[in-house]
This record gives C-alpha cells, sequence and structure tokens, in this order.
C-alpha cells in the first residue's frame, strides 16, 4: 500500500487565515492583542483598564468573543468601536471568526484591536488569530500551579499579567512557584504582577504596552 | 470540542495530498501529537468516524505518534519527563531546565489505494 510523506502542520488553514488577518491589520497599521484568561481571571476588566490609561492618544477597538453582549455594551457606552464574534458557546476563537469579524469595523480609524477570547485556559493557545500579541492573564485565585497545569498557554504567551494580587497574602499564593514554571515554559516574557482593584502593577503594564505601539507606529522598527 | 476544527483540518490536507497523487482511497492517516500541542486524540477519533463519511478517507485509521514533552537540565545535562506539578531535574536538583520538544501537531503521512495500473500494449 503506498504510502505519501505529507508533513503539513494540521492547523495549517488555521494558520493561513490568521496571516491574512495579520496582513489586513498591518495594512491599516493597528496593533492587535489576543487577551487569554480562564472565566473570571480579570480580561474585561484588564482591558477597561487599559482603555482607561490610553484612550486620551490611543484610538482603541474591543473585539469579543463572547455568547451575549454584556461585556461590550459597557465599552460601547464609552464609545469605544465594539465587534461581537457570537462564538455560541464554542471553546475558542479562532482565524475565522476573526476574519469575518474584521470588516464590521473601521480599521483605519483604529490604532489598537484588543480581542477578547472565550475564557479558558486550552483551547484558545492552539489557534492563531492574527494577533501581533498574545496577552494571558493569570490570577491569584485560581493557584500558582497554573503554569505547570496548562504549559501550552503559558509557552505560547507574549506577555504575562498575574491579576489580582491584592488577594495574595490572603491566598498565600507563592509567586516565585508560578514564575518558576513559567520561565521554564517560556524564558523571558514579559512578566506583569497587578491587581486592577488597586490599580498595583497597571503603569508597568501600559507602560510596556505603549512601547510596543511605538514600535508599531514607526515602521522599520 | 476544539479537535472538531482540527479534524476537519486533517481531513482537508490528508484529501488534498491524496487528490495530488490520483488516489481512489486513503486507509490510514499517521498522526504525530506532542503532549503539549493539547490535542486530545481520543477526541480526533470521534469525530474522524462523523467527518471522514462519505469522503475517500472514510473508515481510514489513525495512527497517532505521541511526543512527550521533556525538560533538560542546563547544570547536569539529563533529560527527565515533565511533570505537571514542579520543574526540578530529578538527578542534581538543580531548577535551571529548558523545554525539549513536545509541541508537534501535524500529519506525518498517508497511506493511498492507487488506481490499479492499466496494462499498456505496447
Amino acid at each position: 500500500m503506498p504510502n505519501i510523506p505529507v508533513v503539513e502542520t494540521i492547523l495549517s488553514v488555521n494558520d493561513q487565515l490568521a496571516e491574512q488577518n495579520r496582513k489586513t491589520l498591518d495594512d491599516a497599521g493597528v496593533l492587535a492583542l489576543n487577551v487569554m484568561a480562564s472565566p473570571g481571571g480579570g480580561k474585561t476588566t484588564v482591558i477597561g483598564k487599559t482603555i482607561d490609561a490610553l484612550r486620551d492618544d490611543v484610538r482603541i477597538g474591543v473585539m469579543d468573543g463572547d455568547i451575549v453582549a454584556i461585556d461590550l455594551e459597557g465599552f460601547a457606552a464609552q464609545g469605544i468601536p465594539v465587534s461581537l464574534i457570537n462564538t455560541g458557546g464554542n471553546c475558542h476563537l479562532d482565524a475565522n471568526m476573526v476574519h469575518n469579524a474584521l470588516p464590521t469595523m473601521d480599521l483605519n480609524a483604529l490604532d489598537l484591536l484588543i480581542i477578547e477570547n472565550v475564557g479558558n485556559l486550552v483551547c484558545p493557545a492552539a489557534f492563531k488569530l492574527g494577533s501581533h500579541i498574545n496577552v494571558v492573564i493569570a490570577s491569584v485565585p485560581e493557584g500558582a500551579d497554573k503554569p505547570y497545569k496548562y504549559p501550552a498557554m503559558f509557552s505560547g504567551a507574549d506577555v504575562l499579567l498575574l491579576n489580582k494580587m491584592d488577594l495574595a497574602e490572603y491566598m498565600e499564593f507563592d509567586v516565585e512557584y508560578f514564575r518558576h514554571g513559567v520561565e521554564v515554559l517560556n524564558p523571558g516574557v514579559a512578566f506583569f504582577p497587578i491587581s486592577c482593584r488597586t490599580g498595583e502593577g497597571l503603569d508597568a503594564w501600559i507602560d510596556w504596552l505603549r512601547a510596543r505601539l511605538a514600535e508599531k507606529a514607526q515602521p522599520g522598527a | 470540542m476544539h479537535e472538531l476544527a482540527v479534524t476537519q483540518s486533517m481531513l482537508e490536507i490528508a484529501v488534498r495530498h491524496a487528490e495530488q497523487a490520483g488516489a481512489e482511497r486513503i486507509t490510514r492517516l499517521s498522526i504525530v501529537i506532542g503532549e503539549l500541542s493539547s490535542y486530545v486524540d481520543d477526541s480526533v477519533q470521534f469525530y474522524w468516524d462523523l467527518i471522514a463519511a462519505g469522503t475517500i478517507a472514510e473508515g481510514a485509521e489513525l495512527a497517532f505518534t505521541r511526543v512527550p514533552a521533556a525538560l533538560r537540565c542546563n547544570a547536569c545535562g539529563c533529560t527527565f519527563p515533565l511533570s505537571h506539578e514542579r520543574y526540578a531535574c530529578p538527578q542534581c536538583g538543580s531548577e535551571d531546565v529548558t523545554v525539549e520538544g513536545g509541541q508537534e501537531f501535524y500529519l506525518d503521512s498517508i497511506d493511498v489505494d492507487l488506481p490499479e495500473p492499466v496494462e499498456s500494449a505496447g
């Protein structure tokens, strides 16, 4: 029986669409974030704080993979352009969903597109969207063992936010244990412990993001 | 449930390569899955039986090769399986370790039936 060598990445169809999305975003000069976390990890709150800090001089849009529009309504009420990707209960966003949603937004009127993925530490790690930066948010109540249990998610992060740091002392959260797992999986990844409640650490995250926006605005940088 | 999308992609790739080779039927797919790629072969198999029905790959066997994720100790050089609790060398105790392998996820090859060669008279 003849054997045909293939050696093709199984997600190649998704990856090709992700490349197209990346080109669409680049042509419009938009920096796109893919924000991933567990349900309740703080995705929407972090996005809200990020918008508050940047909106005076950065044009921001939000795309949300969800089953209801409740998270987006708050942003829309503040005049932020939003697009709901109705996932119908799906466990992740993929490049095709983003591809279909991109035309609903006026990309030329944006500098930054924040894509809020489905709350899940497993499936979203496997699907490229065409975004530029994978933002992974972990939170203290989830426990310090998460990098060890969900290695794919943490090894694919470009920046890692550890949220709800104000709870660390009550939860006896072992930051060193957490960081060591992250560092082994993803050496040198940008890491910011934050608290959206107290504001701790948010300035460092915003500074980091501003630096990425500045790089994006300077072709060839 | 993300295995559904993955299984569709797998079928698309296999059929494309089989058609390029002029094959009539796909009988087997050899798939390499790394431990860190977060796919479950049982789920892929479940969707495969539904999705491949009615295609040239109907009934094809899925052969999975699982690649374990390993850690290498940068202090003593030994290699050991990835634990899901602690990343430290079992030999020397060093925590200076690096991940090696386990990210793989690809279709390695397919077995196919080709049409019977037509004997040409001349």
